[in-house]
């Protein structure tokens, strides 16, 4: 039976203590890892908690990420509770294993702490290491601050573990600026936090003798692509299962999430689309050029990255005349990705509005108040205009010279 | 919104003070944000961490901020230092220094025209007395409870104890004494 811990109705907590007081409550059975900042707290604290009795788990320390993603996955397939925490480099290391985690279909929860990817070395935050992860078949859900790293980190393993969903579940929160940033969150007493997952049910778990099974078998191309397939499938239906998670989280504590989020929505002109911190920040410069200018500005945020939330966020913009996505990892020779995934959606949307994108924060390059202004203000020249007036891509906050690239093909 | 910026060296406990204040803060129904500028900063290094405080809850997560208190525990930040940058006309500042008040602001050209809202402590000597090494964090929030007058240093003292409690009493009392004497001190 593990110990009680003292917890208070108000507590200032940073995202990575936040997340591992989640582990915690979940009683997470086991965690393999390999510490790398700005994650290792996480992990951490875990070790503390087992070593202190607060946990009945085991922490198991490995070589390397792509070890402890490997040892989750034969934990996980055994029949636990299974999480770990990573960033950046450890996230790459694992890549190869996180395919392997949602093709065996195995609820494992890793919180991800966003940090650039070198080089040059970096270790602060942006969404290199998430986007290198979207297409992995994992379940991707963003926070925007410390509460929302403890509340999603709960929420992942009630939506990882259904039975209909069986897929991993990757948290995010921006290194540093979430992380390492102390605030004010309101915990779930103990009890109430667990109830709220309940137990782990495991399918086909290895340590059931009576009926043994395979996990990781070869399939050639008589049935590969059906296994894809299906995953892709349960990918999209996992929707459901994630609003209803969403649904009773509210219920207990008053807090709602949507897989995606909206805010001045109701009347915007321009928007700012975005994932992580920058979405309060935007949330703020919004309200600020209400106030000031009567720009009619509102922000839209992607909770839920995967499964990509296309007809919301068609539905979120559709009265809007200029969009601008940010995305804050270097594109490599194309338009950011987010900026195509709204495109995509808007492209088939009846107002099609205009689109543009912009390539930010990069390595943990701050993105302030002012500057969220003026892409509004750009914004709104783009409507008053009728058509896109600058670059459809532009870097925001660089040093240097203007950077921008393609200049639209319509009147 | 009060803002907060604190100008420290890494090992000399200004994230610790910015989080200690944070969650002290907390505690009177304030929302809190309590972070630092590092990464992979060694010990001595110039850093910098910040506070945000406000009834609302918190939603710009830019580290940019036009601070309303500049906190500065290095007595030689205070001249290496842009401890000025991005000031208001009413941001104080309170600044660890064995100089006089007089001394200091003559050394510090950016301060001449601020006189009035400089404030010194000798935020070192009040570490090495109490807690018996050079631990600025804990006077500096000492004098920060007398300067900003957000609180009763009873108050402060008693939800200071509750955020220290897994150190043994010796600490908790050597740090209560330096918040106090930094709390009578600084002018």
């Amino acid at each position: 039976m593990a110990e009680k811990f003292d917890l208070n109705d108000r507590e200032v907590w940073d995202g990575n203590y936040a997340a591992s007081q989640a582990l915690r409550q979940a009683q997470v059975d086991v965690v393999v890892a390999y510490p790398i900042t700005p994650s290792t707290p996480i992990v951490e604290n875990y070790g503390a908690y087992v070593a202190n009795g607060y946990i009945d788990g085991e922490f198991v320390m490995v070589e390397s990420e792509h070890a402890a993603m490997s040892g989750c996955i034969g934990a996980s397939a055994a029949g636990g509770r299974v999480s770990t925490a990573t960033s950046s480099q450890g996230f790459a290391l694992m890549a190869e294993v996180l395919y392997q985690a949602s093709g065996m279909r195995l609820p494992i929860v890793l919180n991800v702490v966003n940090r650039a990817l070198a080089s040059p070395l970096n270790v602060r935050g942006d969404h290199s290491d998430m986007y290198l992860g979207r297409d992995a078949g994992w379940i991707q859900m963003g926070a925007f601050n410390a509460q929302e790293a403890y509340d999603l980190a709960l929420c992942a393993f009630k939506v990882a573990e259904n039975h209909s969903v069986r897929l991993p579940v990757m948290v995010h929160q921006d290194g540093f600026i979430t992380s390492h940033t102390a605030q004010n969150v309101y915990p779930l007493m103990d009890d109430v936090a667990y109830d709220f997952i309940g137990d782990i049910v495991p399918v086909d778990d290895m340590l059931d003798f009576s009926r043994p099974v395979t996990y990781g078998a070869q399939t050639e191309e008589d049935w590969h692509f059906e296994h894809k397939a299906r995953q892709h499938k349960a990918i999209m239906d996992s929707t459901g299962v994630i609003d209803n998670a969403f649904e009773e989280f509210e219920k207990l504590t008053g807090r709602k999430y949507n897989r995606v989020e909206s805010y001045n929505m109701e009347d915007a002109d321009v928007a700012i689309i975005a994932l992580g911190t920058t979405v309060e920040t935007a949330v703020v410069a919004a309200k600020r050029l209400r106030e000031s200018e009567g720009v009619k500005a509102g922000v839209v945020a992607i909770r839920c990255f995967r499964p990509f939330p296309y007809e919301e966020v068609r539905e979120a913009l559709k009265n809007v005349k200029s969009i601008a996505v940010t995305d804050r990892s270097s594109p490599g020779g194309a338009m950011g990705a987010f900026f195509n995934e709204v495109s995509a959606a808007m492209y088939t949307s009846e107002s099609r509005p205009l689109v543009t994108n912009f390539i930010y924060g990069l390595g943990g390059r701050d993105f302030s108040i002012d500057e969220a202004i003026r892409i509004f203000k750009e914004q709104q020249a783009h409507a008053d205009a009728g058509h896109i007036t600058t670059e459809i891509q532009q870097f925001s906050g660089l040093r240097g010279p203007h950077l921008g690239f393609f200049k639209t093909a319509r009147s | 919104m009060v803002e907060i910026r604190w100008h420290s060296r890494a090992g000399q406990g200004a994230v610790s003070g910015a989080k200690g204040l944070g969650d002290v803060v907390a505690t009177t129904g304030k929302e809190v944000q309590a972070f630092a500028l590092y990464g992979s900063a060694k010990r001595g290094a110039a850093l910098r961490a910040y506070n945000r405080i406000d009834d609302e809850v918190i939603f710009n997560h830019a580290k940019f901020m036009y601070p309303d208190f500049v906190l500065v525990i290095d007595p030689a930040l205070a001249l290496s230092d842009n401890i000025t940058v991005n000031d208001k006309p009413e941001t104080k500042y309170i600044i660890t220094t064995h100089l006089t008040k007089e001394e200091l602001i003559a050394s510090i050209p950016d301060l001449h025209d601020k006189a009035d809202r400089v404030f010194v402590v000798d935020c070192i000597q009040i570490s090495l007395d109490t807690i018996k090494r050079s631990m600025p964090n804990a006077p500096m929030l000492g004098a920060f409870v007398k300067i900003s007058g957000m609180f009763e240093l009873d108050y402060f003292l008693e939800n200071m104890k509750r955020v220290l409690q897994k150190f043994p009493q010796k600490i908790i009392d050597a740090n209560m004494d330096a918040i106090t004497r930094a709390y009578n001190e600084v002018n």
